[in-house]
């Protein structure tokens, strides 16, 4: 029994950082069109500047913690602004160019980041409470699970209700069943463009700091790494649809998990194999809304 | 107003030439690389209803798109005399050009509301007013997901976005596809008040409803215009309609061949 809760905890923290990277990715294919696989980049840049920022401040503080979080979401909002503005609108509605610039992207920062950081992981210390467990119906779980959840559900929230209940919000929901029909209303969607970089870079750089601390190390491939689970996420949960890539975050977050416990560590082949069925299924994923 | 008389050499027509709110001179458009739109001169008058017509294929709708930038485009596209053919689609909708798209095209997950609100324009007044006395059913349904609405009411919504605006020109692309004689009336209705309020270019295929509404027609044939004049006087030349239309000015109001669907449930 506490192994399962243990599992459950684990995966479902797992999914938190899945899905912070999984919602950008979502949000920005279904209003763009674009494959973005430079988003690891925003991850890992967000996790090296909180990281700087932590142990300036005192790594074991809540103050650091707290600073490392902001840092991390500001260095993924303003890469990934940057990152559209000055890369991806130029090449509007150029499908292949936008992804060779983005792996282009994402090769160069990468070596960037050997250069600044080194190619070897730089290990994390967090306040002392996250560094321990809490027993949960028997199982030790630890404590920044709760952390990189509870963050997870705020950005959620908060993307939901931006989504919601604001004018920007509209857009990006119109705009990612019908671009076309937006701009014949008179909107400048690139503005929303910008906006779904910028959210998804909050997302992600926050994914970065809590990943660091999750794995309890940052590496400049750290980012891409997890890019490519938050890629399979995105594609079972159905491009374009948030709630998609929530639900598909903690699934195949708790399917690695438990595979790899019960079935001798085949995680990662279990995920591929979901994928697999999810495509051959319901090609459009889970929430997807064209078949 | 002049127009000139249908010509025997139909490269030769020329639209009438009286100050009109949208002046479209060889206008050519391409989608994917393929010409879709070779040559078209037209003209919309500063009132009433300006039919474009023709067989199904031959560029109405593609026309329309090209005249807001939704598709590659060259030529002429003047609203009140400002060339805006190198305007990306959002500023040229934003210099007062209503769309009324082909299919509705209505946001299936936005409420009601949503989809009024997204189309309120920065510096022109939104009549809801008008828009709801139109159609008061928009107002009961305001929360409802477009989508859920039936075909009837999707194009309701459709119009009442260009409607919401104050807008210099309406472009309306076959308002009344798919539509049950009773709802076609109906839209038949809301576009003559419509046309009160700003003229009209409006695609469509029901030649009762061009009866009815139309001052001017343009014809297309292959991407090209091929007749400009009266749309009494090219409805009541039966010879002329059969061969650029493919129908008989008298058929009914399914004049293209299709039956119309029923309104209820959603497009």
């Amino acid at each position: 029994m506490s192994t399962v809760v243990l599992l459950l905890f684990t995966g479902v923290g797992l999914g938190a950082i899945y899905f912070l990277v999984a919602s950008g990715l979502s949000l920005i294919y279904g209003l763009m069109h674009v494959l973005n696989f430079a988003h690891g980049v925003f991850l890992s840049l967000g996790a090296f500047l909180g990281f700087e920022v932590a142990s300036r401040l005192g790594a074991t503080t809540w103050t650091g913690f707290a600073a490392s979080l902001l840092v991390g979401a500001l260095a993924g909002a303003l890469f990934a602004a940057l990152t559209e503005r000055l890369l991806v609108q130029r090449l509007y509605e150029r499908h292949i160019e936008q992804v060779l610039v983005t792996v282009g992207l994402g090769l160069a920062a990468v070596a960037l980041f050997d250069g600044i950081w080194g190619t070897d992981p730089r290990f994390i210390t967090g306040p002392a409470w996250m560094g321990r467990t809490t027993s949960v119906l028997g199982a030790n779980v630890p404590n920044d699970r709760f952390v990189a959840i509870l963050v997870a559900g705020l950005v959620l929230l908060g993307m939901v209700l931006f989504l919601r209940r604001t004018r920007y919000g509209m857009i990006i929901r119109a705009g990612v069943e019908n671009r076309a029909m937006v701009t014949a209303l008179g909107i400048d969607v690139r503005t929303a463009f910008t906006l779904v970089f910028t959210i998804g870079g909050i997302a992600a750089g926050l994914g970065g700091v809590l990943a660091s601390h999750y794995f309890g190390y940052v590496s400049p491939l750290l980012g891409q790494t997890l890019l490519i689970f938050a890629f399979i996420v995105t594609v079972i949960g159905g491009l374009g649809s948030l709630t998609g890539a929530a639900i598909a975050s903690v699934v195949v977050a708790l399917l690695q998990q438990f595979a790899n416990y019960y079935l001798w560590g085949t995680g990662d082949l279990a995920v591929v194999v979901l994928l697999a069925v999810v495509l051959l299924t319901r090609p459009s994923g889970l929430m997807g809304r064209r078949a | 107003m002049t127009s000139t008389a249908p010509s025997a050499d139909p490269r030769a027509a020329t639209p009438p030439t009286a100050d009109p709110v949208l002046r479209v001179r060889d206008l050519r458009a391409h989608v994917a690389g393929q010409q879709v739109v070779e040559h078209v001169d037209l003209d919309v008058a500063p009132v009433g209803v300006t039919a474009l017509l023709g067989r199904n294929g031959v560029g109405k709708t593609s026309t329309i798109k090209a005249v807001l930038g939704l598709v590659g485009r060259s030529g002429t596209v003047e609203l009140d005399g400002t060339d805006l053919v190198d305007l990306p689609t959002h500023l040229v909708v934003r210099r007062g050009v209503g769309y009324v798209p082909e299919d509705r095209e209505v946001f299936a997950g936005l409420t009601v509301t949503e989809n009024l609100r997204l189309a309120e324009r920065r510096g022109s007044e939104h009549r809801y007013d008008l828009v709801y006395d139109l159609f008061p059913e928009l107002e009961q349904r305001g929360t409802q997901a477009a989508g859920t609405l039936s075909g009837g009411q999707q194009q309701m919504v459709s119009l009442a976005r260009a409607l919401l605006n104050e807008n210099r020109v309406l472009l309306v692309d076959e308002p009344t596809k798919g539509l049950a004689p009773r709802l076609v009336q109906e839209v038949s209705r809301v576009l003559a008040r419509a046309a009160q309020v700003a003229p009209i270019l409006l695609v469509e295929q029901n030649l009762q409803v061009v009866r009815d509404l139309a001052d001017h027609a343009v014809v297309l044939t292959d991407g090209r215009s091929v007749h400009h004049g009266p749309a009494a006087d090219l409805l009541a030349d039966e010879e002329l309609t059969q061969r650029l239309l493919g129908v008989h000015a008298d058929s009914g109001p399914d004049a293209a061949g299709r039956r119309p669907a029923d309104e209820e449930g959603p497009a």
